[in-house]
């Protein structure tokens, strides 16, 4: 059976429906979705009170500084309170070391924080993380929200490594959100010239070995953002490419970094081409020569992955899979590749693509909601509006904590990803979870009415009518294949 | 550790101290004080110091199975292998020779024998329909019923209370995360959550998604069946104390009503405390193999004996002022269905418990079992209306004049006069 179109476009195209929203739109399904891709500036999250990246890293940075100034002073002090006083214990504790030097005049009312460069990556987190969530929660044009998160994914980057934690959230802002109705090879460039990328793959480290930089130093290659670019990126692990590819690409590359991570001064947690570090020459990458031009040279083979034949199919291939199905249709995949090439990798276009196809419409509902997306419709459906924290917690106590995927591939996209069974029996505790905040006085045979229409089935909707309490009908109401699946 | 909150209609933050109370419910902290204090010493005439915690049975108890009319001539056929045997393995205790109490609940008995136990029979609420929700909805907002309630019965009925020369209207105390329909409205609630160990689910619940798993998604079925299994496994390695009552769940919720059940004692017992309290039970909605004498409903009814046992325990000198009163939703069809259970019915048992209840009784207008005087052909027909026994514990037990009962507190109930008798 297929599924209902408005059901389409509020699961398989959304993050869920909100009270209300099925009867809305009814009576143009498609038009409602189409309509989310009419105004690209939707996409932006657009909260003055999230810092751009580069302020966040500059903070980061000074209060690296500082800290660093801090414990070499300790340490001094320390070193000369030994000698004075022989008998005094000559080792200083890590822990010792960290405070601030017990000179008299210091101001007992204003210690130094501990770990103040954690304290402000960890707080941007939390406030991007809020930020992203309250617009998931409340958004309209949820299709919109979803190819973020999907190129987010697509592109993702982790908070495990260092200073990415701070940057995460504004690198979704800064170089995902702006492309999404863009062009791929515009997004691409600015994600991989953004800090977080260069951090998150090491690209900032890499060094030319034959250039200024290099010959000095006893350092060179690192490949690893080279690599994932041909191999995630753009062309895929199947596209055609080789090791002397991998190579090729991370010698172009040399050079992109950020400045203020090394001695320079400008351009402070923003993208910086150094020619010192950037390997001489001309270099040939998936069968196409690249005279060098400095920092041109790798945005010149960007644009030329970005039109790479394999790109179109990769992308395409993975689009289908993410929005219906493991086993795509063909017919669809095709169409969407014809788009992406068609159009230079106009992404508006790839979505209005997926979305005019009738395939589309009609395969059955095959994936099992990630946890983040879990946790966004129960927010949706339910009216939850619990601190955001509280509701990351969730889709992190199932697997799947925000900006924090297993590796550079990003979170898992087949059907039964999230289909293992104790994180399957989690989300029961998280339903009763949400059903006590909820339980007052919602009738959860009005809202599975009105969450699913004609879609909900005859099963659920006797589960949900027949349930002992009204706690427990809502508890059916969120495990039901109808709120699990898209 | 558990923490109190302050509840009004408007949510939980009606205030912002929390109270602490240690597992061994002692209280602690000067907040306790500064929080209760303004509660009278004695809101009524005379010494007595009347408390009240009403429980709330949800799912439909089975009030035949619960107390079975053994001198009823048509209950053993209607009820076949459910019915509650006359005499040998299974047979209940004996109440007043017509009426037989589940053997499950000596504890219940042993306060019937005390006559601190009373059983009203045929009760039902104005609700004639079979809905769970609406019918709990009708019961616990004591409104003839009709549109969605907003608040229950037990907080007008605080808002009624005497309280001259009280500083503050008394307060209300909720054992639950969500504060019960009942309990629920302008007047001012505590609530009491239970401490956020990690219980296990419910044995029903994960019965009907089972249930609705198999009808519509296979994978779903599979994969929730293994963490189910995965979790059992550790459960049993882990707490060795888990399923009190054997595997089919009849002791797992009850480890929380009990404690909950405690805690409820503890307040009502603290000078100065809240003397009006609610919580409720689910678990009563047996459809298959309901096991009256033995499974199912026996178990469920063994952890709510153990959990009227721990308050009574609790409430020490106090449960001479004490009215416990244990009510549900709707009874059950009065013939088993095709699967050994019962199906959504209409009258039912009502338990008064406490010292202060006149006890050792069976108190019923007993329609009979008949075909014909079965209501609808199907249930036990309602003889007695629940609403005028809550207007008889209220008035005679917590001193709200009949008046205030009849205008606010049940503003419908003209058909159902307050029952006297109940309380002395």
């Amino acid at each position: 059976m297929p599924p209902h179109t408005t059901a389409v476009a509020l699961r398989r195209f959304g993050l869920g429906p909100r009270p209300g929203d099925t009867k809305a739109i009814a009576g143009d399904p498609r038009g409602f979705v189409l309509v989310s891709l009419a105004d690209p500036a939707r996409a932006l999250l657009l909260d003055q009170t999230l810092e751009p990246s580069h302020v966040t890293f500059e903070a980061t940075r000074t209060a690296q500084k500082q800290q660093k100034m801090a414990q070499d002073a300790a340490q001094d002090a320390a070193k000369d309170a030994a000698q004075a006083t022989p008998e005094a214990a000559p080792m200083v504790s890590a822990d010792m070391a960290a405070q601030p030097p017990m000179a008299p005049m210091a101001k007992a009312a204003t210690p130094v924080p501990g770990d103040k460069p954690g304290r402000i990556r960890r707080e941007a987190m939390i406030e991007e993380a809020a930020a992203r969530f309250e617009l998931a929660r409340t958004t309209p044009h949820a299709f919109l929200e979803r190819l973020v998160m999907f190129w987010s994914n697509h592109f993702c980057v982790s908070i495990t490594k260092g200073q990415v934690r701070g940057l995460a959230g504004a690198f979704e802002r800064e170089a995902i959100r702006p492309h999404v109705l863009g062009g791929f090879g515009a997004m691409l460039k600015a994600v991989e010239q953004h800090p977080a990328m260069l951090i998150y793959l090491d690209q900032a480290q890499s060094i030319g070995p034959n250039s200024k930089a290099g010959s000095r130093r006893d350092r060179g290659l690192n490949e690893n953002l080279a690599r994932e670019i041909l191999e995630l990126h753009t062309i895929g692990v199947d596209g055609g490419y080789g090791q002397e590819d991998v190579t090729n690409l991370a010698r172009i590359l040399t050079g992109w970094g950020i400045g203020g991570l090394q001695q320079d001064d400008d351009r402070v947690g923003r993208f910086r081409f150094t020619p010192q570090r950037h390997e001489p020459g001309a270099w040939t990458v998936a069968g196409k020569r690249f005279e060098d031009r400095g920092v041109a040279t790798g945005e010149a083979c960007l644009a030329d992955l970005a039109r790479h034949p394999s790109t179109a199919r990769h992308i395409a291939r993975k689009f289908a899979v993410h929005f219906i199905s493991d086993k795509p249709p063909p017919a669809l995949v095709d169409k969407l590749e014809r788009s992406f090439r068609e159009t230079d990798g106009d992404l508006g276009q790839l979505a209005k693509a997926l979305v005019t196809a009738p395939e589309a419409w009609s395969a059955p509902f095959a994936k099992v909601l990630p946890p983040y997306d879990f946790s966004v419709a129960l927010a949706r459906g339910l009216g939850i509006a619990s601190p955001p924290g509280e509701m990351l917690r969730l889709a992190a106590a199932l697997g799947q904590p925000l900006w924090q995927p297993p590796g550079p591939k990003g979170w898992p996209d087949a059907d039964d990803s999230w289909l293992g069974p104790s994180p399957i029996r989690e989300r029961l505790r998280i339903a009763e979870k949400a059903s006590s905040l909820t339980g007052k006085s919602a009738d959860p045979r009005e809202l599975a009415a009105d969450l699913f229409g004609e879609q909900l089935s005859e099963p659920t909707a006797q589960a949900v009518k027949r349930a002992e309490t009204r706690e427990q009908g809502m508890v059916l109401l969120v495990m039901s294949p109808e709120f699990q699946r898209r | 550790m558990a923490t109190i909150r302050c509840a009004s209609d408007a949510g939980v933050t009606g205030c912002s101290e929390d109270v602490a109370l240690s597992r061994r419910g002692l209280l602690i902290g000067g907040a306790t004080l500064a929080l209760w204090s303004f509660l009278p010493k004695s809101a009524i005439a005379g010494a007595r110091d009347p408390r009240l915690l009403v429980v709330v049975l949800r799912g439909g108890l089975d009030g035949l199975s619960l107390a079975a009319p053994i001198g009823d001539p048509d209950f053993a056929k209607l009820r076949g292998r459910l019915a509650l045997p006359v005499s040998g393995e299974g047979a209940g205790l004996p109440l007043d020779g017509f009426f037989t109490l589940n053997g499950a609940m000596p504890m219940l008995h042993a306060l019937y024998q005390k006559k601190e136990a009373l059983i009203l029979h045929a009760v039902a609420s104005p609700y004639r329909g079979r809905s769970h929700f609406d019918a709990q909805d009708v019961l616990e907002s004591g409104l003839g019923g009709g549109g969605k309630a907003t608040d229950g019965w037990l907080n007008r009925a605080l808002a009624g209370m005497p309280s001259a020369g009280a500083a503050e209207k008394p307060k209300g105390l909720a054992l639950a995360a969500v504060v019960p329909l009942v309990i629920r409205g302008s007047a001012p609630v505590l609530t009491w959550t239970p401490p956020a160990y990690r219980l296990p689910f419910r044995a029903d619940t994960i019965a009907r998604i089972t249930d609705l798993y198999g009808q519509t998604d296979p994978a779903l079925a599979k994969a929730f069946a293994a963490g189910i299994e995965i979790d059992r496994m550790a459960d049993s390695t882990l707490d060795p104390k888990a399923g009190l009552k054997g595997k089919d769940g009849g002791g797992q919720p009850f480890r929380e009503f009990t404690a909950a059940a405690e805690a409820a004692a503890k307040f009502l017992t603290t000078p100065g405390g809240p003397r009006i309290g609610a919580l409720s039970v689910d678990g009563w909605d047996t459809h298959a193999n309901e096991g009256a004498v033995k499974g199912l409903l026996a178990n469920r009814l063994a952890g709510l004996d153990a959990a009227i046992k721990a308050f009574a325990d609790g409430m020490g000198p106090a449960w001479q002022d004490t009215v416990v009163l244990l009510v549900t939703e709707f009874g059950r069809t009065a013939q088993t269905n095709g699967t050994d259970g019962t199906d959504h019915g209409t009258a039912t048992t009502a338990l008064l418990l406490g010292g202060a209840v006149k006890g050792g009784r069976v108190v019923a207008d007993w329609p009979g079992l008949s075909q014909k005087a079965l209501f609808e052909g199907r249930d036990l027909a309602p003889t007695r209306d629940v609403r005028s026994i809550l207007k008889g514990i209220l008035g005679d037990h917590l001193g709200i004049p009949q008046g205030v009962l009849a205008g606010k507190v049940f503003p419908d109930s003209a058909s159902a006069a307050a029952l006297g008798g109940l309380i002395g």
